[in-house]
């Protein structure tokens, strides 16, 4: 519990200096970047892992730069939810890390690729673990350029025009948190998060509501909620697959649901406004993003829609604001940064051997590829929300939120949403793996080991996290830190100590 | 009355980026939007007749203003906050233009609605 005050800056200092040294040595030595890309994720993953191994984690935790007192200075805070988010982020990146490694071999240039990989990493722990909204902004467009590169590390004329559709889009939504953050400085007078938090109940409603709209809006677009979907598709099926993977699995969700959530939740404070507004987006989401997905015959763009219908989920379940809702929100998180991860890892496994996204023109892969399939069958169940796989619970939880919280249209909308799920996933099992092939693929064999490896590990996630013991551990304080009032008092109060 | 230019100047860089066909007009209506908001910043710092934050020692005898530094000098934070969004708006700026170089050697065309691969 002390510990992670002293290893907290390391979340954002080790994968920067490590995309600084492979940007500088990668080129001459192959082994290095990716040695040092692999390491660097393992040991952020250690580090927040063992956070857990101990006491559990009620209070908040602090990090002062240069010693400023708080309303000043530039914190770092940590509490539940951070931790869970970090945690999350670094678990993925890992064993993504090592997926990459065979997978980026065809690109020229491999060094860059990792260059920008922990660069994205570092913007994202940054906005999971900074205090102060203007520090978030920075890391958020930290990230965010890394990942335009990473969309078009192709080069060509498609992967261009969704780094290009992408860049134009996500612009647009951080300029407009910029915006917002310059209403709220404009009215508060301060950038630190828990000090806003203290001064925001003086100001009127009116302007209060029109930055919460602005914040929705520009946090939504690098969300991909419904109505600003549109970059999303294109970017996922165009960027490398360990990329998509991070996208779905870990990218959306810092960006656009856990800065939302926490500025809205801790700082601004739920209002009913906001969550009819959070229910009503998450709700289209998932139903817009599953009908989407259901007629695509890409495979990469089938799972690209379904992320936006799972990201809904995990929308309206802490747009609910009740405790339970919160609850299945963020452990739907965690379980769609597993199976979502690892279905993008199955679908780049599947082009690496064959060449092709095209459902059609695949089939029978399983004889050859046994553990791509039976991965990608683990991950499908678990999407579906078939027990005992980790998706079962978290959206069982969700839909007996909203039933308790009598909304029961909204309920309703997620047990559809459910079912098309499953007959989108039986299609890609069907199409994909079963069934005779074709003749093309004879001659194709499973994928290297280290990519086995990653899918393997994933797998092991899916059956893991649903057990009690990591809803007790991970998710329970995180809900009750998202749900406690006081956090500006708190971090307020940890600073002075 | 300043401000609602600041908000002419964003809506004229959302119409670009909205109507706009050409690559090289929506990274033109990117760069004016990123401006409107950098002049928003600016004007929350300013006041009319305020002077320059620095206070000397000497300033505090000879220089009765200095004694309410919140009410005569301007704010210096936003500056410093623009600084930064400049900087990420140049990162932005830069590959931005240079994808849109890549996709014209790909392409032969700056026009958007000619290069219709995708479709989301």
């Amino acid at each position: 519990m002390a510990d992670i005050k002293f290893y907290l800056p390391l979340f954002i200092a080790l994968p920067l200096s490590g995309a600084f040294l492979v940007s500088l040595l990668g080129k001459k030595f192959k082994v290095f970047s990716y040695a040092v890309t692999v390491g660097v994720c393992a040991l952020m993953t250690f580090i927040s892992l063992s956070v857990y191994f101990g006491e559990p984690m009620l209070g908040v935790v602090t990090y002062k730069m240069s010693g400023w007192p708080l309303p000043y200075g530039i914190v770092f805070v940590v509490d539940a939810l951070g931790l869970l988010v970090l945690t999350m982020i670094n678990t993925v990146a890992f064993i993504v890390a090592l997926y990459s490694i065979p997978y980026v071999k065809r690109y020229t240039a491999s060094w860059k690729y990792y260059t920008l990989y922990l660069l994205m990493v570092a913007g994202m722990n940054g906005v999971a673990a900074t205090g102060d909204i203007f520090n978030l902004f920075v890391f958020l467009e930290i990230a965010s350029i890394a990942s335009y590169g990473l969309v078009a590390f192709g080069v060509e004329a498609e992967e261009l025009e969704a780094s290009f559709k992408y860049m134009v889009l996500g612009t647009l939504g951080s300029l407009l948190f910029l915006l917002a953050i310059g209403f709220i400085y404009a009215l508060t007078g301060t950038l630190n998060l828990a000090d806003i938090s203290q001064k925001l109940p003086l100001i009127d409603a009116m302007p209060k509501n029109f930055i919460i709209i602005l914040l929705i809006v520009g946090l939504g677009i690098k969300a991909a909620l419904v109505p600003f979907h549109s970059w999303l598709p294109d970017a996922y099926s165009s960027a490398p697959a360990p990329i998509s993977a991070m996208f779905s699995g870990v990218l959306i969700k810092t960006h656009g649901v856990y800065a939302l959530v926490r500025i809205l939740f801790n700082v601004f404070g739920l209002t009913q406004m906001t969550s009819g507004i959070f229910m009503f987006l998450g709700s289209a989401s998932m139903l817009i993003g599953v009908l989407l997905a259901l007629y695509q015959w890409d495979f990469k763009r089938l799972l690209a829609y379904h992320s936006i219908s799972q990201i809904g989920y995990a929308i309206l379940g802490i747009g609910l604001g009740t405790p339970l809702g919160v609850l299945g929100g963020l452990f739907h998180l965690v379980n769609h940064a597993i199976f979502k991860s690892l279905l993008f890892l199955n679908a780049g496994a599947v082009e690496y051997e064959t060449g092709t996204r095209d459902l059609s023109k695949m089939g029978g892969l399983r004889e050859q590829m046994p553990v791509t399939a039976n991965t990608s069958l683990i991950a499908s169940m678990s999407i579906a929300g078939i027990p005992p796989f980790n998706g079962f619970w978290s959206k069982l939880i969700i839909i007996m939120a909203a039933v308790q919280a009598n909304q029961y249209l909204w309920a309703t909308v997620a047990v559809i949403s459910s079912i098309l799920t499953l007959a989108s996933f039986l299609k890609v099992q069907k199409y994909a793996f079963s069934g005779h092939s074709h003749g093309m693929f004879e001659k194709i064999k499973e994928v290297p080991f280290a990519m086995m490896a990653a899918m393997i590990i994933f797998a092991f996630l899916c059956l893991l996290t649903s057990l009690p013991v990591v809803r007790e551990r991970l998710i329970i304080p995180a809900v009750n830190a998202l749900l406690d009032g006081r956090y500006g008092e708190k971090v307020l109060a940890a600073d002075k100590k | 009355m300043i401000y609602l230019l600041t908000l002419v100047l964003f809506c004229t860089g959302l119409y670009a980026v909205l109507v706009k066909k050409n690559l090289i007009k929506i990274i033109i209506g990117i760069s004016i939007m990123e401006y409107a908001i950098n002049l928003f910043f600016v004007l929350i710092g300013y006041k009319h007749g305020g002077v320059f934050p620095i206070i000397s020692k000497s300033d505090i005898i000879s220089k009765p203003y200095t004694l309410n530094p919140e009410l005569t000098m301007v704010d210096p934070l936003p500056q410093a906050l623009i600084l930064t969004a400049i900087v990420i708006g140049l990162a932005t700026t830069a590959l931005l233009a240079a994808i849109a170089v890549r996709l014209y050697e790909k392409t032969g065309t700056f026009d958007i609605t000619k290069m219709r691969k995708l479709h989301g």
